[in-house]
């Protein structure tokens, strides 16, 4: 009963102290935050294929999305990607510089508990349900389209 | 003119992200779990290269396109190979974005430091 209570209070103190969002500026800023980095993305992926014609169609977009991941965690690195992600929220997350951006922040902020321990274990807080998940879906496809 | 389609997609994709964290408060692992996903399911019901037809990389650079590479490279490995296609062909074929992912975020982190958030 009085354990009922304290968690009531105690999920209304959470509640207040959530930072609001007010939702059409936030769905705003992500839409165009969100269509410029894939604009980025396109436009880095037309120089590519300008610059090496006889490049697989395929090979571009592995390289493309290379460079988009290397900007975000050097971005990360600095700084800067943090900010982005304050105004933008689901414009720098959803993309790949998100996924990105979810590797390296954790891995600059445990550096402190050891390469090993801090950098390279909490690396994969984020990530690792991502990849885990998209395996796992992987292979489930891959077992059905084995059947049919 | 293909951009302004790119621009479209892709910030539809990412405002869609943004209204789940809105309504729902969900964390941004679930969101790129949720997008991974959702590009899973529409490359293995066929869906996603209609949409990337006309969306590039509106629809490649977000997550969903992560996703949709993992069941691409399944189907396309069991097809080529049977069984063990099921078992290779997801990983093999986004490979070369999660080593980069883990490769740069060793790098930077240990090159940079981390900032005390405000």
């Amino acid at each position: 009963m009085d354990e009922k209570k304290r968690n009531e209070a105690y999920n209304k103190y959470v509640q207040a102290k959530i930072p609001k969002t007010r939702p059409w500026p936030s769905l705003f800023n992500s839409f165009w935050v969100g269509g410029v980095i894939c604009c980025i993305g396109q436009g880095i992926n037309d120089l590519i294929m300008l610059a090496f014609p006889s490049m697989a169609e395929q090979t571009a977009w592995t390289y493309t999305l290379i460079v988009l991941i290397f900007l975000a965690s050097f971005l990360t690195g600095v700084g800067l990607y943090d900010r982005i992600g304050k105004f933008a929220g689901g414009g720098s997350i959803v993309p790949i510089t998100g996924f990105s951006n979810s590797i390296t922040s954790p891995a600059l902020e445990f550096k402190h508990e050891g390469i090993i321990y801090g950098l390279c274990v909490k690396m994969f807080t984020i990530a690792g349900p991502v990849i885990v998940t998209g395996i796992v879906a992987s292979i489930l496809v891959g077992l059905v389209y084995l059947f049919i | 003119m293909y951009y302004l389609w790119v621009f479209l997609i892709g910030g539809l994709v990412c405002a869609i992200g943004e209204l789940l964290i809105i309504k729902t408060n969900i964390t941004s692992a679930r969101i790129l779990v949720t997008f991974v996903l959702t590009g899973v399911l529409l490359e293995a019901f066929g869906l996603f290269d209609y949409i990337s037809d006309f969306a590039r990389a509106g629809i490649n650079v977000p997550i969903v396109g992560f996703g949709a590479s993992l069941a691409k490279g399944a189907i396309g490995a069991v097809k080529a190979r049977g069984l063990i296609g099921a078992f290779t062909g997801g990983l093999e074929a986004t490979a070369a974005g999660i080593a980069a992912a883990v490769g740069f975020a060793f790098l930077f982190g240990l090159i940079f430091h981390a900032r005390t958030k405000n």
